[in-house]
């Protein structure tokens, strides 16, 4: 099975070698081409106003969309979680993103970078805690019905799915845990 | 449970800024054009190196109110310089909140002997290196992320690609060295044999690895990918150019796609005139900036 990465910008390497430790087939997704033959999408860590503006420029938010409409899983981490939102708080004006999610997000919800922080996380549905790195994350500060919450702290949640959709606030690909790659890997192989 | 600025968390934040560049802004106003250009993040100045240069004197860390009205301009992280050494000035960027510290040999050292001790601050620390041996010295000081030297302020990547060429060159020697004679190779360059042997086992930097110094086009930057950097510090080449807003978003779209010539070529049509430029060997050896602080 093949997973892409979409490699615009950020922690794009990281999460490309943890699907190889995942014994996935990693694919970086550069262009709408790239998209083909991929059961899943990882949207990494970054700048979510630069991905969100490259992603319009380079014409992969149209495609990405159908791609989901047809049966595509995404995992949005950090940045991705931003570019997933249907609504974003402490935004810039319009800034570009897919809106798949029934989530509002607030940008940098800790602060800035000195208050970035790395913290056990414990999920619902995993046997024990994963290390949760944050950097100028943001956070879920409201969820639709159809959103199931994965992890919370008292600032808010960090962790969600919505059917075939999955984000976290933190990095996964920063740690040597690979709990929550297999897990959005599963997600890729249900039916 | 919360354990703030761990090595993971600095190391984490420059991650996160990979494929992406950042550009030097004096204004609230210049700090939107690049965020809106698509940068990952912007350096609060007072002055563009190309300015510092020109004006001469003793450059200092910038007033703290041209930083703040910056960040409060974006929602994209804010760098800012500090001189090198000067750990007062660094402590000071810390408590307004600045996102990065760029301990820069764009400024006038404060000390010839020591670089700052970055480990003890939350905020992360990025350093400039000539070559391999510099980049692990800063990095055993605490930098989380290293950029080459290059000769700032001169619209010239010549120096630049010199470093990142050197840093290269000098990690395929330590991938290929027999352990055993990694002790004088970490005895050479000054640095702990564990960090060498790091550098031996990934075949890279322990941290990433920006250019800067001298970026001024979008084939500099698609240059400087190829030699294998991991993004861009533009520094004059943006507000210094005929029309930075356009010149801004062409080198983005450049680092991105950096080895596709047909996109290279689109993103430079029509830029108006780069940055002026400086011929190196037209510098007296006390205006060269990149032997400061080895």
């Amino acid at each position: 099975m093949k997973i892409g990465v979409l490699s615009l910008q950020g922690a794009v390497s990281e999460h490309l070698d943890q699907l190889k430790r995942c014994g996935v087939e990693p694919a970086a997704v550069k262009r709408p081409g790239d998209l083909e033959g991929i059961a899943g999408l990882i949207i990494p860590g970054g700048e979510s106003t630069t991905i969100g503006s490259l992603m319009e420029h380079f014409g992969l938010n149209e495609v990405i969309r159908e791609r989901c409409r047809a049966g595509m899983a995404v995992f949005g981490t950090c940045a991705g979680m931003v570019l997933l939102a249907r609504e974003i708080l402490d935004g810039v004006k319009d800034q570009a993103r897919l809106g798949l999610m029934d989530i509002k997000v607030r940008r940098n919800a800790f602060g800035r970078q000195k208050e970035s922080f790395e913290a056990p996380v414990a999920l619902k549905g995993f046997d024990s805690p994963v290390e949760g790195v944050f950097i100028r994350a943001p956070i879920i500060t409201a969820a639709g019905s159809g959103v199931e919450v994965l992890a919370a702290r008292e600032e808010g949640i960090v962790a969600a799915r919505q059917g075939r959709l999955l984000t976290t606030s933190f990095h996964p690909e920063l740690t040597g845990d690979l709990r929550l790659h297999l897990y959005f890997i599963r997600m890729c192989e249900a039916k | 449970m919360k354990e703030q600025g761990t090595f993971r968390v600095k190391k984490g934040m420059a991650q996160m800024q990979k494929g992406g560049v950042i550009m030097d802004v004096t204004t609230p106003e210049q700090a939107r054009i690049a965020e809106q250009a698509g940068a990952v993040a912007v350096m609060a100045l007072e002055r563009v190196p190309a300015d510092i240069r020109a004006a001469g004197g003793v450059a200092r860390m910038a007033d703290p109110e041209i930083i703040l009205k910056i960040m409060d301009a974006v929602t994209i992280p804010v760098m800012a310089k500090v001189r090198i050494g000067h750990f007062a000035e660094a402590q000071i960027l810390e408590e307004l909140g600045v996102d990065y510290i760029d301990e820069s040999e764009v400024l006038t050292p404060a000390d010839e002997q020591f670089h700052i001790n970055k480990h003890p601050f939350k905020v992360p620390f990025v350093c400039g290196a000539r070559d391999l041996g510099e980049a692990l010295r800063r990095i055993s000081e605490g930098a989380a992320m290293i950029r080459t030297k290059g000769e700032p302020g001169t619209g010239n990547v010549v120096e630049a690609v010199r470093h990142m060429r050197r840093v290269m060159e000098q990690i395929r020697q330590v991938v290929h060295t027999p352990d055993d004679e990694l002790v004088v190779l970490a005895k050479e360059m000054g640095v702990s044999l564990e960090l060498v042997k790091e550098v031996k086992r990934e075949g890279r930097l322990p941290v990433v690895n920006f250019a800067a110094g001298g970026i001024a086009s979008p084939a500099d930057a698609s240059l400087m990918m190829q030699l294998g950097s991991d993004g861009i510090f533009v520094g004059s080449g943006i507000f210094k150019s005929q029309n930075p807003q356009v010149m801004a978003g062409a080198i983005v779209k450049a680092t991105l796609h950096y080895n596709d010539p047909a996109v290279l070529a689109e993103v430079s049509k029509g830029l108006g005139e780069a940055m002026r430029g400086l011929e190196i060997s037209s510098l007296t050896q006390a205006d060269r900036m990149q032997e400061r602080g080895i």
